[in-house]
């Protein structure tokens, strides 16, 4: 007799896995921002700047998760993301590893709404 | 000292001390659910190969392990069933006491540490051990894992060998994927054959025995047991995600088994390949059979030429077969299914993976 084991309801799935790859991802926008701003080099994800963060404690916008992101290329809805930062800096002030924040979230920034723009074209040139 | 004598003396540090005879040994919940051939062939293999006094007391009962680790069964109420453990083992002469289970050993390593460092607690719990049983407190003079004592008379083993892990045709050493408990050594590594950073135990085994053992990027990676996530039907989809995150990192080294020394993770990685070959429809081997998963024990037994029905081989998921072949070992395939006084037991149905 032979099961046949595809059709079971385990009531339950396979989770997907986190794992990202980094041959794999686009790490283009944070090597420019790493050239741009060296001291993006030196956060080490310690949240200060989140937890100080004023927009970050009226949005779920996480300035730390947003570094975290970038190095990871993981790029997916972090333009609107930054649009919650109001650029004022406090960030800059309590981050223990002197990283310019202001600076790499205008870089991000402009780096981002250049990459929104080129896969807007890209969408648009394929629909046509 | 020169680099060499440097170098020994490090890897002293990593070394546990283990018994070398009259054992108190206790057995595993899982293991003797999943793997009842298992346990018997470490006595077998304590007494009739290596001559050594194992004893054991049919009133010993489960550490409580599995409830602890669920938040039903509280920290003083599982001192207190351990503190009881160690006062059979003492009651049976023994000072050596061995667990089967991973889980078990893990329990007895944290009471221990526990009442190392706060000596008030071991007096509450002694105190808790007579007025619930009449029993006087001990605690043994070491405490090993059953893998460790394999490991120990591993030599002595390969001594007495019939088979090597070697492919008879090729003449090539297997290649195994060797798995550690989270429980055996990352928890109180000083405890543990090697250390969190060099668990040596089955390695040591591997390697006396002709195989090679085979270093994969999630070696060290959880087997995804871990208890809440697997005991709730819902979570069970993140504990399969671990094992298949292994599985997926160690195919393209070709394993021809794997072997664990933990009931959990011998359990989940034989048993989610079914589930994943289910679900999926794919294995991690060549062909489409699935990886066999084998306890050290068995992997011992093979060695020693025992026969692999008498190991309890036929209650994996995954069937064993491809690797007996390799071995060389031989089996009667009728005989697989036959219970004591051959009476013919019910056959599982045969399982095929693959998608349409
Ligand atoms: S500059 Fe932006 S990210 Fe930094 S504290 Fe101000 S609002 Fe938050
Ligand atoms: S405070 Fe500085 S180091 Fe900490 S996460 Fe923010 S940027 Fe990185």
């Amino acid at each position: 007799m032979i099961e046949n084991i595809m059709t079971k309801n385990w009531g339950y799935q396979i989770s997907q896995t986190r794992k990202i790859n980094l041959d794999e991802v686009d790490l283009t926008i944070a090597q420019k921002i790493l050239d741009m701003e060296p001291t993006f080099r030196l956060c080490i994800s310690c949240g200060g700047c989140t937890a100080t963060c004023t927009a970050g404690s009226f949005t779920d916008f996480n300035i730390r998760r947003v570094n975290l992101m970038i190095r990871r290329g993981q790029l997916d809805g972090l333009y609107e993301q930054l649009n919650h930062c109001m650029l004022c800096g406090k960030c800059h002030l309590v981050c223990p590893h002197g990283v310019n924040t202001r600076k790499v979230i205008l870089l991000m920034k402009q780096l981002l709404s250049e990459y929104e723009s080129h896969r807007q074209i890209n969408k648009e040139e394929k629909n046509v | 000292m020169n680099q060499i004598e440097g170098k020994q003396k490090i890897w002293a540090e990593y070394q546990k001390e283990i018994g070398d005879d009259n054992f108190f040994f206790v057995r595993s919940c899982i293991r003797q659910s999943f793997f009842p051939g298992s346990e018997q062939t470490f006595l077998k293999i304590m007494r009739e190969y290596l001559g050594k006094r194992v004893i054991e007391d049919y009133r010993h009962t489960t550490c409580t392990g599995i409830g602890y680790h669920s938040d039903i069964v509280k920290l003083p109420t599982i001192e207190t069933v351990v503190a009881r453990h160690f006062s059979l083992m003492a009651e049976n002469g023994c000072e050596n006491y061995v667990p089967s289970c991973v889980t078990s050993f893990g329990i007895y390593s944290e009471i221990l540490d526990t009442w190392e460092h706060f000596p008030d607690e071991k007096e509450r719990i002694a105190q808790f051990l007579k007025e619930a049983t009449g029993r006087t407190l001990a605690t043994p003079k070491n405490l090993a894992h059953t893998s460790d004592i394999i490991y120990k008379f591993r030599n002595e083993i390969a001594a007495k060998a019939k088979f090597k892990l070697v492919n008879k045709k090729t003449g090539q050493p297997l290649k195994v994927v060797e798995h550690i408990g989270c429980h055996y050594s990352k928890m109180f590594a000083k405890r543990s054959q090697g250390g969190q950073e060099f668990p040596h135990v089955l390695v040591g085994m591997i390697e006396a025995w002709g195989g090679e053992v085979i270093d994969y990027p999630e070696r060290r990676h959880c087997c995804g047991f871990g208890f809440r996530q697997y005991l709730v039907m819902a979570n069970r989809g993140y504990s399969v995600a671990n094992s298949y995150k292994k599985f997926e990192s160690m195919e393209p080294y070709h394993p021809d088994f794997i072997v664990a020394n933990c009931p959990g993770c011998a359990m989940f990685m034989d048993k989610w390949q079914y589930t994943i070959g289910s679900m999926e429809g794919r294995t991690f081997d060549q062909e489409g059979k699935g990886i066999p998963v084998l306890t050290y024990e068995e992997m011992a037994g093979l060695v020693l030429g025992i026969d692999p029905w008498e190991l309890g081989m036929q209650m994996h998921q995954i069937p064993v077969e491809t690797l007996l072949d390799k071995m060389g070992v031989d089996y009667d395939p009728d005989k697989k299914f036959l219970g004591f006084n051959d009476e013919q037991l019910p056959k599982p149905p045969e399982i095929v993976f693959q998608r349409d």
